[in-house]
């Protein structure tokens, strides 16, 4: 049981980092736009497929810098040509906009790389078991992947709390009239961190694409997720993303690990179940069934009982 | 060294700047009073490029009219809201620093000027903006913008809501920027302050110019205080 929890630890803590990268740039914008980029988790997508084929000219190493690189730029040309001129028509012209984007995002990306999923792999100086415990192997790539998350997020804190351009960002979420006013480039300020959250998101896409998968859905199957996060963490708060990503990832880690079923629950209180019974079904659910259901439910429960979201100052 | 000249901004449809044409000297304390709603503010903005005008703006020469805000800036016009827009997240401190241009060069203004000044301010540098009084965060969006080192500061209402001390405080400042050689456009509706400080003043009634003089001359010119001033 003990190996259990502490591996389950240990990946929750692994996917939530992971996701705290798309999370933490998702909010930053919103802030700065008071929009959701719909297209977030495309450009974590597009981080796989370019450092998937930086990896097959170069190797794996040139592709965890420079796909985030290009990532970042598509992101910059996306606020500087699009998103940009969308703004003036409004925040429903501009989520459509994001929504479409998404949209463009996958079917170019099938268009290019096909719909298979490709074998984009971890590189092989990563490939052994970095520990044995209880029997139970923990890949070296999993420690990479937690490395690359906490480092990220470290340097994020610093440049947004230490650095003047963190300062400038801060004032630019939150008064960006005033900050113009004294002669900081508040639209150059904005496609920056647009293109450093693409980037984020690419640098997520580049270490999780070996473990998780590459294929034209990998975008639909985290996209939601991060959704999630930022609403429970609060719309703009970037602690309140950290903490809500780790939330989720722990959240989903343990319920797939931990096979329980509502049998189970009400046996701990000596009540039986009859096998034969209509609610068969209901009695034999077990946790791991309903695991994918837990961050929506989470989402639903939050919107009714604190629309801020954990941290957020602003209501969804 | 600002010369203004046949400005026109709207709002929606509302026509609210109707040919405005003024100018302000080197080293010049310019002050334009009015009532309330008579486009005072929006003659900053406008400069500002906050709202778009219509019209020539000119500083040191050159054409600013239809740059963006930030251009404006740069090119040594300050702005010091009537809101007190201060970073209210952001401790006093940074908020000051926010207010540099150029970092390797900051001209006539340092933080610790600002603090000699102010001792109130440099007592509570660590502390959050949004938890001064008025009259400290009034005085913090004028050091801001002066950290800038502007050439010609524009001033909203800088004593609306303070208490007759603060004013004091508010005039001996004003003083001492413009002895350091920077010009000064004061929004004011308060006329004893301007009529102190001012070389010069102009009143603006429904969206244009109808008086230019001196304090002396606007003293002594009781028609236009009860016409276009006098509430």
């Amino acid at each position: 049981m003990f190996e259990l929890l502490f591996f389950s630890l240990l990946n929750g803590v692994v996917t939530g980092l992971l996701l705290f990268m798309l999370a933490s740039g998702l909010t930053l914008i919103f802030s700065m736009m008071g929009v959701l980029n719909f297209a977030h988790a495309s450009f974590y997508m597009l981080g796989a497929y370019f450092a998937y084929t930086i990896s097959t000219y170069v190797g794996f190493w040139p592709g965890l810098i420079l796909a985030p690189i290009l990532v970042g730029l598509v992101g910059a040309v996306v606020e500087r040509y699009g998103l940009r001129h969308v703004h003036r028509w409004g925040h429903v012209a501009e989520l459509i906009f994001t929504f479409g984007l998404a949209f463009l995002i996958e079917e170019v990306v099938q268009f290019i790389w096909g719909k298979d999923t490709k074998a984009y792999q971890e590189p092989e100086v990563l490939q052994f078991a970095l520990f044995n415990f209880f029997g139970q192997d923990f890949p070296a790539y999993k420690a990479f992947m937690l490395l690359i998350s906490i480092s990220i997020f470290v340097v994020l804190l610093l440049i947004l709390t230490k650095s003047r351009i963190g300062l400038i960002i801060q004032a630019a979420i939150t008064h960006p009239n005033m900050t113009a006013m004294l002669g900081h480039n508040v639209p150059l300020v904005f496609m920056g961190v647009f293109g450093v959250g693409a980037a984020l998101a690419g640098v997520a896409g580049v270490i999780a694409g070996p473990a998780l998968g590459t294929f034209p859905g990998m975008a639909v199957v985290l996209g939601p997720i991060v959704f999630v996060i930022v609403v429970v963490g609060g719309l703009g708060s970037l602690v309140g993303a950290f903490v809500a990503s780790l939330l989720i990832g722990l959240l989903q880690t343990f319920a797939i690990a931990l096979d329980y079923s509502v049998n189970d629950l009400l046996m701990l209180f000596n009540i039986t179940t009859d096998a034969d019974s209509a609610l068969r079904d209901l009695w034999t659910l077990s946790l791991p069934q309903i695991a994918p259901l837990l961050p929506y439910l989470l989402l639903v429960l939050i919107l009714i009982f604190r629309p801020t979201g954990l941290f957020g100052k602003r209501e969804t | 060294m600002l010369e203004v000249n046949d400005l026109h901004a709207y709002y929606g449809k509302s026509h609210i700047l109707q040919g405005v044409t003024f100018n302000v000297q080197e080293g010049e304390i310019v002050s334009l009073l009015g009532r309330n709603g008579v486009g005072r503010s929006t003659t900053i903005k406008s400069i500002m490029g906050e709202v778009a005008p219509q019209g020539s703006v000119k500083f040191r020469g050159e054409e600013i009219a239809g740059l963006k805000e930030h251009e404006v800036a740069n090119r040594g016009l300050g702005y010091v809201p009537e809101n007190r827009d201060v970073f209210p997240g952001l401790t006093v401190r940074q908020n000051l620093l926010l207010g540099i241009k150029n970092m390797k060069d900051q001209g006539r203004w340092k933080m610790d000027d600002m603090f000699d000044m102010f001792p109130n301010l440099g007592r509570r540098a660590d502390v959050n903006a949004g938890v001064l009084s008025g009259g400290e965060q009034q005085m913090l969006t004028m050091c801001r913008t002066l950290m800038g080192d502007p050439d010609l500061i524009m001033i909203d209402e800088p004593t609306e809501g303070l208490a007759p001390k603060i004013v004091e405080q508010v005039g001996d400042l004003l003083s001492e920027i413009a002895k350091r050689g920077v010009s000064i456009l004061l929004v004011e509706q308060k006329l004893a302050i301007a009529l102190k400080i001012s070389h010069r003043l102009y009143v603006m009634g429904h969206g244009h110019m109808v008086y230019e003089g001196t304090p002396d001359e606007l003293k002594a010119n009781e028609q236009i205080r009860k016409e276009w001033l006098e509430v």
